[in-house]
């Protein structure tokens, strides 16, 4: 039966994205950048919508809400998963909203009004059944996908307003997106970049190389010295895994003595983050698996009779952070929490 | 010049033309005193200098040591330092058997080029060992005097030691001692006799300022220590380490936390060391700091110098620690010697400091070397920086032989022993 077909090979493909999360994320960096988690995530809930049993909006919000409970226990690290999911939720809530022919507007106001009268309203159920719903949200999403592949070009594009000439600017570690927004500014502007390698994996080796390969004069500096060159550097620019409702950010393991180097010597801290990273979730570290320990620190052979920290996260509060740089253009922290209630309805926060 | 100005201006007074000269002559004194005040600056931080590096190699010549060449794209900000390659020690280039270095120093020197003499306890002591294998094997030459000519002997070992890498502070305050304690020796002592006194008087130096200030030091320090606290260390400080092993004797409960780095990861050999009398310690990389610092109750510093305006010069990394652990309101104590108080003045880690060789940051993980062909990259520059200073606000105390003092009396105390020398 081709239903059936259509199901198993879904179902398939379901199982095979969440092994794939499993695996991916032993904290060796990740593997795929969240760039190629976020897409990957929507392609695979548009198949769901487009694949799955579903005839209402409720059915298809309440299928989506438990592959996405399981693709982020599969991972609970990786936060792009949840925050494509929780879109994807918001753009469900939209269509049918639409559909419905009540504007969106009226619907989100939390006016005075609203509250008094709102206790004899029935409870929004999503039970109404719309011919075009499916075609609606699946359009919705390519327009998401639209918007996930063209982030890294919004944030590079942006790169000449923020560097300027003879600049010396600091980063830390490896991102993508950062790795653009430099490359970009290269192209008009001579600056020196100093890359703090971000040891025990030391990814910052590998965007210096990519760095000084299109010409940028590079420099390597171990962990240790970060403060004492910051009193030279003009900017600190960086990219983050997450940033949380509150403008904070979960960022790689040394962010916050970066940011607080920054802080000592008034260095604008700039972070380029792109929408998809913006999360609800309330800040968790992890730690490095056992594997990876024992990697990282081959010649102790007296591991047994110590304890080994290896935090893969930091936490950096949103007063040490100056500007958030995004596809959506420059915002400050505290203007955080009011994007995020634009991206996300306050009932998927938890999924 | 005060002709000239007599016959252009005829129609001033006398006074005028007094005023003039007495001006003119008081520039010139002044000028002959800042030049006696001031000390010279190092040749090492003048690199970028060639007036200064030509002399140099003429001195060297003069005194038969080979010049060691500097490896590696420098970055600009340090192309007034040295950087060399610790492939490449200057002993490859010394002629066998080497007439002017004494064989003791050849050997320090290539222990210190390698790093296996490290730290500025270690490198002070096994200095002043080696003087005194030069003092024992010493014989005056007819028509000569003691005093001054084995001053005259020590200048090529001091030149070559500074080519296997820099001076510390604690080095230079021994060797300034020791050239005075030899300039004092009377000429009509006879040789044998001022050869056993410059041995006692090293002796003597190292068991004062080295040994018995580390228990002096333990002592106040142990004050500090409590039952449960949870001590954070930086590296390997000889000092450090042994105030923690004493506070252990004595039986006070405390766990240590050891704060490593790349690319020297030091704090391995403390861990080593700590593990081994049975102290519980926890290992952290620096760049997990923030993650480990609440649970923290105090920080011991370990110091390579401290500079006269209180600036505690330390190993990279030191002052990182400093500021995080203000941040958590954790006390800092810097533990030093007073044998290593320098009269310079730094207030920021550029303008004096040592850069080692930059291969070091390399690393293979999984096979592969991200930066193996960083030579052939022009645009791509690796910095290996060894000290950094941390301003004294980071600083709670410092604790020193002399007691514990905070760091803004260091010059106080610079004086205090230069009227008792």
């Amino acid at each position: 039966m081709p239903g059936a077909d259509k199901e198993t090979d879904l179902t398939e493909r379901i199982e095979a994205f969440l092994a794939d999360l499993k695996r991916g994320g032993s904290g060796t960096g990740p593997l795929r950048g969240s760039g190629e988690m976020a897409r990957e995530t929507t392609y695979l809930l548009r198949r769901i919508t487009a694949q799955a049993r579903w005839s209402s909006a409720g059915d298809l919000m309440e299928i989506i809400r438990n592959e996405g409970r399981r693709m982020t226990a599969a991972q609970p690290s990786e936060t792009t998963v949840g925050n494509m999911v929780r879109r994807v939720l918001k753009i469900i809530r939209e269509e049918y909203a639409r559909s419905r022919g009540s504007s969106e507007e009226t619907e989100q106001q939390e006016s005075l009004h609203k509250l008094l009268t709102a206790g004899e309203l029935s409870e929004e159920t999503f039970r109404e059944h719309f011919v075009h719903l499916k075609a609606n949200v699946i359009e919705a999403i390519n327009e998401l996908l639209t918007e996930l592949d063209g982030t890294t070009d919004n944030i590079a594009m942006q790169a000449l307003e923020h560097i300027h000439s003879n600049e010396v600017i600091m980063t830390v570690g490896r991102s993508r997106t950062v790795e653009a927004f430099l490359k970009d500014a290269a192209r008009k502007r001579k600056f020196h970049v100093i890359v703090a390698e971000c040891a025990p994996f030391c990814q910052g080796h590998e965007m210096a190389t990519g760095l000084s390969k299109v010409g940028i004069e590079t420099t390597v500096i171990a962990d240790a010295a970060i403060f004492a060159v910051m009193s030279r550097v003009n900017k600190v620019i960086i990219g983050t895994q997450t940033v949380l409702a509150n403008g904070g950010l979960r960022a790689v393991n040394g962010t916050h003595s970066v940011a607080l180097a920054a802080r000592h010597h008034s260095t604008p801290l700039i972070i380029c983050a792109p929408m998809f990273k913006l999360s609800p979730q309330v800040f968790t570290t992890c730690s490095l698996s056992l594997n990876d320990v024992n990697s990282c620190f081959p010649v102790l052979k007296i591991l047994s009779k110590v304890n080994v920290h290896c935090p893969v996260f930091d936490y950096v509060p949103p007063e040490l952070i100056t500007l958030f740089i995004s596809n959506i253009g420059g915002n400050a922290p505290s203007y955080i929490y009011r994007l995020m209630s634009e991206l996300y309805h306050p009932e998927d926060h938890k999924l | 010049g005060t002709s000239v100005v007599v016959y252009m201006v005829p129609q001033y007074s006398s006074i005028h033309i007094a005023a003039v000269v007495v001006s003119m002559f008081s520039t010139i004194i002044c000028g002959f005193l800042f030049l006696l005040v001031v000390k010279r600056l190092p040749e090492h931080v003048q690199v970028d200098d060639p007036a200064v590096v030509k002399r140099l190699a003429k001195k060297l010549e003069r005194q038969q040591i080979p010049l060691r060449s500097d490896y590696g794209y420098k970055v600009s900000l340090f192309s007034h330092l040295h950087q060399y390659s610790r492939k490449a020690p200057l002993t490859q280039l010394l002629s066998i058997p080497s007439t002017v270095i004494h064989p003791s120093i050849v050997r320090l020197g290539l222990q210190y080029s390698q790093g296996i003499v490290a730290g500025s306890n270690a490198r002070s002591v096994a200095l002043l060992h080696a003087f005194k294998q030069v003092i024992r094997d010493y014989t005056t030459p007819p028509n000569e005097e003691l005093s001054r000519d084995l001053v005259n002997k020590l200048k090529p070992y001091i030149s070559f030691l500074n080519q296997c890498r820099p001076l510390s502070a604690s080095m230079g305050n021994a060797i300034k001692y020791i050239k005075k304690e030899i300039s004092n020796i009377p000429s009509q002592c006879k040789e044998e006799e001022a050869k056993t006194k410059l041995l006692t008087c090293i002796d003597r130096y190292i068991e004062e300022k080295i040994v018995l200030a580390a228990k002096a030091i333990s002592k106040y320090a142990i004050e500090k220590i409590s039952d449960g606290d949870v001590i954070l260390v930086y590296g390997y400080s000889s000092l450090v380490n042994n105030i923690l092993c004493e506070a252990f004797e004595k039986s006070r409960k405390f766990r240590v936390i050891v704060v490593d780095s790349r690319p020297r990861l030091e704090g391995r050999e403390a861990l080593r060391r700590l593990v081994q009398r049975g102290i519980s310690c926890t290992y952290v990389l620096i760049s997990a700091l923030s993650y480990i610092l609440p649970e923290v109750s105090k920080v011991f510093l370990g110091a390579h110098a401290l500079l006269a305006n209180g600036y505690v010069m330390s190993r990279v990394g030191t002052s990182q620690i400093a500021l995080v652990a203000r941040t958590y309101n954790v006390p800092v104590l810097v533990c030093c010697e007073t044998y290593k108080f320098c009269e310079r003045v730094q207030t920021d880690s550029f303008v004096s400091n040592e850069l080692d060789d930059p291969d070091d940051l390399m690393v293979t993980r999984k096979g592969k070397t991200q930066l193996e062909n960083w030579q052939d990259v022009s645009s791509l520059g690796l910095l290996n920086l060894v000290y950094d200073v941390t301003p004294p606000d980071f600083v709670d105390l410092v604790i020193t032989d002399l007691g514990m003092i905070p760091c803004t009396s260091v010059p106080v105390v610079l004086r205090v022993k230069n009227l008792d020398q």
